[in-house]
Parts: structure tokens; sequence; C-alpha cells
């Protein structure tokens, strides 16, 4: 007989480990435009992931525990402020678009890039009580939605792909 | 499986309506923004959201900002960010800017250089 809750403990850290994975991978790809928070978004296939199979709080503490890892690993504590906002208003959007929406993954990916984007300008043109940076938006709108559908897309597909057997 | 042929178009129907309208928007919004340059004439700088100096563009020149932290660069027109003591140097990877709103941001240093036009106001004017 199978703990179910250990079941979700060993669950979600695998999860965590797995969006850990892409973001290193991510770390890894060289940045093809100088332009800061242009990037593909590969641990929100994690975070789409959680949220449609495990559920909303799940999704949550995934985001969390990931965001901090990953600035830690990967980034300074400035880049934390930024991908906490980012993170925070993406994953509210996201969740709230999959409750009252009808919409599929690939559009709750590409809001929740395009949102992430949003947050992180926010972040930024308060951290530097500047507005030039929204002179970045557009740039960040288009990539984000180009990045958000192939995030989308692969994240339907792990979803559809992947079974969990929650049962005893 | 349980989604093939038609009911799978249906089910993302909404989806490409939605998408196509968000990258419409933001397409649009590139447009203008990249349609809209103009050259600029002066150089500013902001740090913790304060100016604190303005510098001409035809004059060629290096300035130290912040104390050091940062090296900024006017040269035949156009700046750039020479040196940062960032770890991510961003800045410096952003090359160099001439069209009035182009900015190099360093966000661990909070400074903001951005060029801007005669008619001091520059900064977002998607009218013009």
């Amino acid at each position: 007989m199978r703990n179910k809750k250990t079941l979700q403990l060993t669950t979600m850290a695998f999860v965590i480990a797995f969006a850990m994975i892409l973001s290193f991978v991510e770390s890894r790809i060289p940045a093809f435009v100088a332009i800061p928070g242009v990037k593909v978004g590969l641990a929100n296939i994690a975070v789409i992931f959680t949220l449609y199979k495990l559920g909303v709080k799940e999704a949550i503490t995934v985001s969390i525990i990931r965001v901090l890892l990953i600035s830690m690993l990967f980034g300074s504590p400035v880049s934390l402020i930024y991908s906490i906002s980012g993170a925070t208003l993406s994953l509210a959007t996201m969740i709230l678009l999959k409750k009252l929406t009808p919409l599929t993954e690939v559009t709750i990916s590409v809001t929740g890039g395009v949102m992430h984007n949003v947050g992180q300008i926010a972040a930024a043109s308060f951290m530097l009580s500047t507005n030039v940076v929204i002179y970045y938006l557009p740039f960040l709108l288009v990539s984000g939605t180009i990045a958000g559908v192939v995030v989308g897309i692969a994240s339907a597909i792990l979803i559809k792909r992947i079974k969990f057997d929650y049962r005893p | 499986m349980e989604n093939a042929g038609t009911p799978a178009k249906k089910k993302y129907r909404l989806d490409i309506i939605i998408i196509a309208a968000i990258l419409l928007v933001s397409l649009s919004l590139l447009l203008i923004v990249t349609l809209s340059k103009e050259e600029g004439s002066v150089v500013v700088v902001e740090i913790d959201g304060t100016t604190v100096a303005t510098y001409p563009l035809d004059k060629n020149a290096e300035y130290s900002l912040n104390g050091g932290s940062n090296v900024l660069v006017i040269k035949d027109g156009v700046a750039y960010m020479n040196y940062s003591n960032c770890p991510d140097h961003t800045c410096e990877k952003t090359g160099k800017i001439r069209y009035v709103g182009q900015t190099i941001i360093c966000l661990p240093n909070k400074i903001a250089v951005t060029i801007k036009g005669d008619n001091a106001e520059g900064g977002v004017d998607f009218v013009s």
C-alpha cells in the first residue's frame, strides 16, 4: 500500500528538481538579444505541469521554492526581487485563467510568460524609480508571447503523456 | 485520442484567437516604438531614480558613473557602457544606443542611461 502523502512529497521534489534542471539548461543558453528579461522561461513548464497535475497549492509551493533556489544558484539578491514579482504576477494570472476560462495550457503559458515580463518591468521601474524601462515592454511582450507558445506546447505534451496514480 | 479531428481544433480555437490578439497588440507596440525613432542629442544618467548628469552626444568622452561602478563612453554620436562591476554585465552587452528613448539599464547598480532629444521630454512618447 502506498502512502499518498509520501507519494505527493516525492512528486513535488521531482517537479522542483525538474524545474531546476530546466533553469540550468536555460542559463547555459547564451542570450541572443541583449535585453534583460528576454528568455524562453523553460522552468515555467514545471510550474504549469504542477498546476494541472497536482493543484493550485502545489503550484504555488513549487514556484516559490524554484524562485528561491534558482536565485541562490544562478542569480543575485537583486535578481531575486525581479524573479519574485514576475513569478507572483505570472502564477496568479495563470491560476485565475485556468479557473475562470476554458483556455488550454498554451494560452495559460503565454499569459504567464507575458505577465512575468510585466511583473519584472514593474519591479524594475519601482527599483530604479524611473519609467524608462517601459521601453523594453514591447520587445518583452513579443518575445514572451513566442516563448509562451513553445513552453505551453511542451507543457501540454507533458501533461498528456505523464500519468500519476495516487490511489493505493 | 479523445480529442481527434475537429474537436481538437475547436478546443484550441479560443486559444489561437487570444494568442493572435496578444501578438498583434505587442507587435504593433513594437512597430510604433521602432518607427518613432529619432536621433537623440543628449544622454541622461539616472541613478536610483534621480538624474545625476546630462552629457551631450556630439562630444566624444568617457564618464565614470556612480563612483566608478560603471563607465559610460560617448563616441561618434553613440553611447555605450564600457565597464560595469556587476555580475551580469547586461548593460555592457546592450551595446550602442543613439535614438531617443533607447536605454541602457544596469539593474544591480540602479543606473539607467537614456537618450533624449532636444525637446527635453523624450521618454515614452508613442504619438510622434
